[in-house]
């Protein structure tokens, strides 16, 4: 049989990803962790002395604490098979990249092992995050010069 | 060239052991002992891994009331970086050893070798055989085990099991080994290792064509045509291929996948089980206890390997494939 010959019986042998499904579940899910995310807000807001510009840092610091747990209980996998993009997006998938990475290589030491390897997975989130805020902070720059918009 | 040993070798025995998820595989009943502890309570995976090996072989021999100074050839692999679970469990059996890799066909390779071997008068005990173990292979291959991204259901789940026979001088009352044939490296330029069914069943399709060609036999002289891991996607284009080669679709009832059967219809593992743990345990428990039950007299069994590593796939590069395969007989 011929490569061109396979590919297409492969093609037909080879079910569609189920996207509707998999962008409603995604959908359903990522709202769910926002949801969380934004009552963790509210609640440091209300009991503790934080603002909608502050309250970012201890949010976020708790939903990583949330995906620490459920990484650690081997949940969050699971939680990703049926959510996809839904948990893997959100700051709780980054941790769990971190985390995951972290346990994985617990045994080749801490030093080689977890220091290592501990953003094998994220680092490269880290690194196209601070060039991309970068140059964002860039071109507001520029504008607010420009007298374009303000701060 | 399909190889034919005139002295027909024979598979005295076999050990299959299995992690916790093997439980659930439905030819669980037939490996020797299942664990609960993936890492056979040792420290690391690897460490785990090697265990297993050793545990499997442990078994393999004690069925033929052997020891290991008794047994001149250790023939095995895995899929860890350099194969250090194989290779440790060698230092520790301390018997003659050559570490082999064909992937997912290793199990099959190994057995080529070791009948080889046999066939020659080098050998008149040989283990043969492959393992895998999930979390060590998932780390090498793709995440670590806690991430969770999401498999398609094209994916397969690496099992945690080893398989090993030994293959020894003919005798009548064991499953005998006729013929082999083995495979080339074949490529058709499929590229997603979540996708593996479809990168390999063309490897499987041109062993099996090219042994039953050269044997001059038809799929119907067999009871049972058994590939490794393809999965349950790859065993479809399998049949696929032989029926665009012209061949009915009631012909292809001998031609099963070990893999695809594994944990039967589970769909936590998608497209079934995969692994050169997976082949090497159905073939070494299930099928030779079915052949020696009587239940198949002529059976072709086909591992399937991908050789593809996590560096290859990250260069852009498709994923060749190959298939190995042994026609064993019982009396």
């Amino acid at each position: 049989m011929e490569k061109e010959q396979y590919k297409q019986l492969e093609q037909n042998v080879t079910p569609n990803p189920p996207y509707f499904k998999n962008v409603a579940k995604a959908f359903l899910v990522g709202g769910l962790i926002c949801t969380i995310g934004q009552a963790v807000s509210l609640f440091y807001m209300t009991f503790f002395d934080f603002t909608e510009a502050t309250v970012g840092n201890p949010t976020v610091a708790t939903m990583i604490f949330f995906a620490m747990i459920l990484t650690g209980f081997g949940l969050y996998k699971k939680i990703g098979q049926f959510a996809g993009a839904g948990s893997a997006v959100p700051v709780t998938g980054f941790g769990n990249a971190v985390i995951s990475a972290a346990i994985e290589h617990r045994s080749e030491g801490l030093v080689l092992g977890v220091g290592g390897n501990l953003f094998k997975l994220a680092g490269s989130v880290v690194l196209f995050g601070v060039v991309s805020a970068f140059f964002i902070a860039l071109i507001k720059f520029i504008l607010v010069t420009l007298g374009v918009v303000s701060w | 060239m399909v190889i034919v040993f005139q002295s027909k070798p024979s598979l005295i025995a076999g050990g299959v052991v299995a992690g916790p998820l093997e439980k659930r595989s439905i030819f669980s009943q037939h490996f020797d002992a299942t664990y609960d502890d993936e890492r056979w309570q040792m420290k690391t995976n690897e460490q785990g891994h090697r265990k297993m090996v050793e545990e499997a072989c442990e078994f393999a021999m004690k069925k033929a009331g052997v020891k290991n100074k008794d047994i001149d050839y250790f023939m095995g692999g895995d899929l860890v970086n350099q194969m250090t679970p194989t290779n440790f469990a060698a230092r520790d059996l301390d018997i003659p050893f050559i570490g082999l890799f064909s992937a997912c066909a290793t199990s099959i390779s190994s057995v080529i070798v070791a009948s080889l071997l046999t066939e020659v008068g080098a050998s008149n005990l040989a283990l043969a055989g492959a393992s895998s173990q999930h979390n060590a292979v998932e780390r090498q291959f793709r995440y670590p085990i806690n991430y969770g991204s999401q498999k398609p259901q094209t994916a397969q789940w690496t099992v945690t099991a080893a398989g090993y026979a030994l293959v020894g001088k003919h005798h009548e009352e064991y499953p005998s080994i006729e013929a082999a044939t083995i495979g080339k490296s074949v490529d058709y330029g499929m590229d997603d290792p979540f996708h593996m069914g479809a990168a390999m069943a063309p490897a499987a399709f041109q062993t099996i064509q090219s042994h039953l060609e050269q044997r001059n036999q038809k799929i119907y002289h067999y009871d049972l045509i058994l590939t490794g891991d393809l999965g349950q996607l790859g065993i479809k284009l399998l049949k696929g291929m032989f029926v665009e080669s012209g061949i009915k679709s009631e012909e292809l009832k001998p031609l099963r996948d070990a893999g695809a059967e594994f944990y039967g219809q589970d769909e936590t593992f998608q497209s079934g089980a995969s692994g050169a743990g997976c082949s090497a345990a159905v073939f070494f428990s299930y099928v030779i206890q079915q052949m020696r039950a009587g239940t198949y007299k002529r059976v072709l069994l086909v591992a399937t390997g991908a050789l593809l590593s996590p560096l290859s796939f990250q260069q852009g590069e498709t994923i060749p494939c190959t298939a190995h395969a042994i026609e064993i007989t019982m009396k």
